[in-house]
């Protein structure tokens, strides 16, 4: 007879086991921490104020108007930053460089607990509001947008030469988010300097190319034109409507605006399959384009939320490329409407659009994308609805020379690939079989290899020999293969 | 129907359930943990407590996988083997028939017999039963004591730390992990360790563990006198096969269970792979014992070829093995003794900031390479491998390290710096 170990048989590991600890010892704080909280809370506390209408004229009137406001955004909207960017600075600046995961799985907001749903459901809010019901006084309601948009005029002016809207304050939110998170992203990953620069990168890109050249742009009364957004995820530089807006002023073609729609077919039509050949979705992915930028910073704290089982990919697969099959059917059909004169739509050809804006770009990127990050993950769009990703995905699956390596027979199968993976790959069912990894959907943000504790992986851009399963051919048969197989990660 | 029951769900004997299936499809297949309701990583433990996953991200496999190839989990201990009638006594349901049995239960935490290592608040770190009683233990502590300076002794240490307890690691040795570690490699981790703001005291040993009035661990005293106040007592001197279960059976022991190079038992439908296999070397001093995840793995494979018929003898391969020391990776590839061998030269590099090194070890007379550890870079397995197997001239693998450097893009490269440091040190 044996001695028995003593955990029950009812025990259930999964439910009851191994969650937040009851009691913890106190978490040893920095004096710091506690100076960027509270310049955080006073921030808000004039942020609220700002919104509510206090402490900001009405008008612009005199430049005792302006530096009052100026006052106000430092006040809230400067110390809400710099409080933020202390708070990472202090929260790492004494630990050792290296992975700094401890407690992800236990706090509330990174596990899916009340305050996530809070987040999430405030988020949800902020861009149907922002959407759809942006005349809040119409509602009863107190207009932030109005008193937001104020707070932000002298930046505004500064920047695009006219008064701050709406747009410009999500803009504004969005960057100062990419580039807060971005600070935080740095430090935390500061021993890996891929992190480190592609960090960089994103936060570049939006500041400069999403936020200053814009406004310049429009400062220089000039289409108001993201260069890093193409057709499919910016539809409209490739829809009848916009592009004639872009292309013309008035009746006299402008030139810069032909530069700008000959930039978009370029990059469409050259710049992604060339730089996918060598680098894989990444070059765009999670070193450009805004929304990446936006999942790689503020949405780190919630990457591991992404669902990875078998189920969640079969409905990524079907959903994603049937919205690049949508996006590319309502060009079809708005050019065509176009060009035989409004003979086939007439003027539901508006509205082909309407839905298209509706159900894809605003309740699907927006809505659903960002404002699920603390339930879903940070790459619900990413990965289930941008239907650039399903164009660079099909191109790195099927001709790329990017993928992730395996390093021989080494992988332990702990699963913090997997775990941190933003995009629900289950990166260890192929480490553990001592494959590489080759994903339509990975974005190459090197997360995975990063926190492999016995450096099994690697991003790597290498010949492309032995990339398919379907080994008796080329991308051609695995791509028939893939077509008439339902997905399986467990060989 | 030959009806295979497999005794533990770890890595070997579900790597073995699943090769059995492939081979043999009509065969009933039975797998009993009395641990966990499915497999998961041992090895990831550590990172459930640290709240990096959660549990269920540790398990390697959907939970759906087993009925897909009609593998049957029975969650219960196995009490008693009786080779006579070839069945299994468990401790809750029935008996089970087999037609052949596979061993694989794994390992358990060495105890050697210190005053008090019976004590609650003392433990090791193996299996679930030791994670759920380092979570209740660890509500409660601010001090927590590690005596052993291994592998699992610095990763208790880590998990401890990331709960905010004040660790103190007890090594007898007058440098960390040193029987194993080369002294470059030992002396980055030291001061590893120390950077970390842990109490790392060299040549100290145990002697005595001492309870509080509750009847829990509260002080442990050294042998040189010193005591110190301490709510949880990490056990982490290494381990050694579970084979309790087998002991007093007509299975032949030693260390482990006793097998030959097809992992067949004295017994003839009984067979063990994994940590508590002891692999018989005739005519040599000592036998194999491999207890690393990824011999698991490799003995699972050979023992289910092996249980299908086939004539098939286990392959060690070139030896490999990493870890991660707190935030420092370490990889060794072939022959890397902890002290320089006759006959035999090692070169080593370390990087001025102390967080990276390379250590290359080659025959004096022939110049072939027998091994290498690096510290805090990644190498390339297959690259490792081939000059090794190949016995490549050392020569040849100084030129050409920079193929086999495995890390990040755009991290700093050092092999030209290493391949000058290496030259003038054959000079």
């Amino acid at each position: 007879m044996i001695e028995l170990p003593i955990l029950n048989y009812s025990f259930d590991e999964e439910a009851a086991g191994f969650g937040e600890p009851a009691k913890r010892p106190d978490e040893k704080r920095r004096v710091g921490e506690y100076v960027s909280i509270a310049l955080i809370a006073i921030g808000a506390v004039f942020l609220v104020l700002a919104l509510l209408g206090i402490g900001t004229p009405a008008t612009l009137e005199t430049s005792g108007d302006v530096a009052r406001v100026w006052t106000m955004f430092a006040a809230s909207f400067g110390l809400l930053v710099v409080g933020g960017l202390l708070y990472s600075v202090f929260r790492y600046k004494d630990t050792t460089p290296g992975i700094k995961n401890d407690g992800n799985t236990f706090r509330n907001i990174q596990r899916r607990g009340l305050l996530a749903w809070g987040l999430g459901v405030f988020i949800t809010a902020f861009y149907i509001v922002l959407y759809w019901f942006s005349e809040l006084r119409a509602l009863g309601m107190p207009d932030v947008f109005a008193t937001s948009t104020r707070l932000l005029d002298p930046l505004s002016h500064a920047l695009r030469g006219v008064a701050a809207d709406q747009w410009f304050v999500y803009g504004f939110l969005y960057t100062i988010l990419v580039s807060v998170f971005g600070v935080r992203m740095i430090l935390k990953y500061r021993h890996n300097r891929y992190q480190m620069i592609r960090t960089c990168s994103v936060m570049f890109f939006q500041l400069g190319f999403a936020f200053i050249l814009p406004g310049l742009l429009k400062a220089a009364n000039q289409p108001e034109f993201y260069f890093t957004y193409f057709w499919p995820l910016k539809p409209n530089y490739a829809w009848p409507g916009d592009t004639h807006y872009i292309l013309y002023k008035g009746d006299v073609l402008n030139m810069v605006g032909v530069f700008m729609i000959a930039f978009g077919v370029f990059a469409i039509l050259v710049l992604t399959p060339v730089l996918t050949y060598f680098f894989g979705k990444r070059w765009y992915c999670s070193w450009v384009c805004g929304c990446g930028g936006l999942a790689e910073t503020f949405g780190d704290p919630w990457r591991q939320l992404s669902s990875k089982s078998n189920t969640a990919w079969k409905f990524e697969r079907v959903i994603i490329h049937s919205v690049l099959l949508f996006v590319i059917l309502t060009t079809v059909v708005l050019w065509l409407n176009a060009y035989i004169d409004d003979r086939i739509l007439g003027s539901s050809a508006y509205w082909v659009k309407k839905v298209y804006a509706f159900m894809i770009i605003n309740a699907f990127s927006g809505v659903v994308g960002v404002g699920f990050y603390p339930l879903m993950g940070s790459r619900v769009w990413c990965r289930f609805g941008c239907p650039m990703a399903a164009i660079l995905g099909l191109i790195q699956r099927y001709f790329s020379r990017f993928r992730i390596t395996t390093n021989g027979d080494q992988c332990m199968s702990c699963g913090n690939c997997s775990t941190y993976c933003e995009m629900g790959i289950d990166v260890r069912a192929y480490a553990q079989r001592g494959e590489n990894i080759v994903r339509a959907s990975c974005v190459g943000c090197g997360v995975c290899a990063a926190v492999c504790p016995r450096g099994v992986l690697k991003l790597e851009n290498g010949p492309r020999t032995g990339r398919y399963e379907a080994d008796a051919g080329g991308p051609l048969d695995q791509f028939l293969h893939d077509l008439t197989h339902a997905p399986r990660k467990h060989k | 129907m030959t009806h295979v029951v497999i005794i533990g769900n770890g890595v070997a004997g579900i790597t073995a359930a699943r090769a059995l299936r492939v081979r043999e499809p009509a065969w009933a297949i039975t797998v009993i943990s009395g641990e966990s309701a499915y497999h998961y990583s041992r090895p990831a433990l550590m990172y459930v407590f640290m709240g990096h996953m959660r549990y269920q991200d540790c398990k390697p496999y959907e939970d759906d996988l087993w009925e897909r190839e009609n593998i049957t989990l029975v969650r219960d201990w196995v009490v008693a083997i009786d080779a006579e009638r070839s069945t299994l006594a468990l401790h809750h349901g029935a008996p089970i028939a087999y037609d052949k049995l596979l061993i694989a239960t794994g390992s358990k935490s060495n105890r050697f017999g210190w005053p008090g290592q019976d004590l609650p608040g003392v433990q090791g770190l193996y299996d679930l039963m030791d994670l759920k009683a380092l979570y209740e233990a660890s509500e409660t502590a601010r001090h927590a004591t590690i005596v052993g300076g291994g592998l699992i002794g610095i990763e208790l240490a880590e998990m401890l730390h990331s709960r905010n307890i004040h660790v103190t690691l007890l090594v007898r040795e007058k440098s960390y992990w040193s029987n194993i570690l080369p002294p470059g490699e030992s002396a980055l981790v030291n001061e590893h360790i120390r950077e970390h703001g842990m109490d790392l005291r060299l040549e100290t040993e145990l002697e005595e563990i001492l309870p509080g009035r509750d009847g829990r661990v509260a002080r442990v005293r050294t042998k040189d006198g010193t005591e110190i106040d301490t709510q949880i007592v990490g056990l982490t001197a290494g381990v050694s096969p579970n084979i309790d279960l087998v002991r007093d059976t007509a299975i032949r022991t030693n260390r482990g269970v006793l097998v030959d190079w097809s992992l067949r038992t004295n017994i003839e439908n009984i067979y063990a792979a994994g940590d508590c296999a002891e692999i018989v070397r005739e005519g040599e001093e000592r036998n194999l014992l491999q207890q690393v995840w990824y011999t698991g793995k490799m003995q699972g494979e050979t023992v289910a070829r092996a249980m299908a018929g086939e004539d098939v003898s286990y392959d060690p391969g070139i030896w490999y093995n990493s870890a991660k020391f707190l935030d420092l990776e370490y990889q060794t590839y072939g022959q890397v003794p902890a002290r320089a061998v006759d006959g035999q030269t090692q070169l080593w590099w370390q990087h001025r900031n102390g967080k990276r090194g390379v250590r290359l070890v080659y025959d004096t007379k022939t110049k072939h390479f027998l091994g290498l550890n690096t510290i805090g870079i990644r190498y390339r397995h297959r690259v490792c491998e081939s000059w090794l197997r190949e016995q490549r001239d050392i020569e040849f693998v100084i030129a050409n390290l920079g193929t086999a450097n495995f890390d990040t893009e755009f991290f700093a490269r050092d092999e030209r710096e290493m391949a000058v440091s290496f030259r003038e040190q054959m000079a």
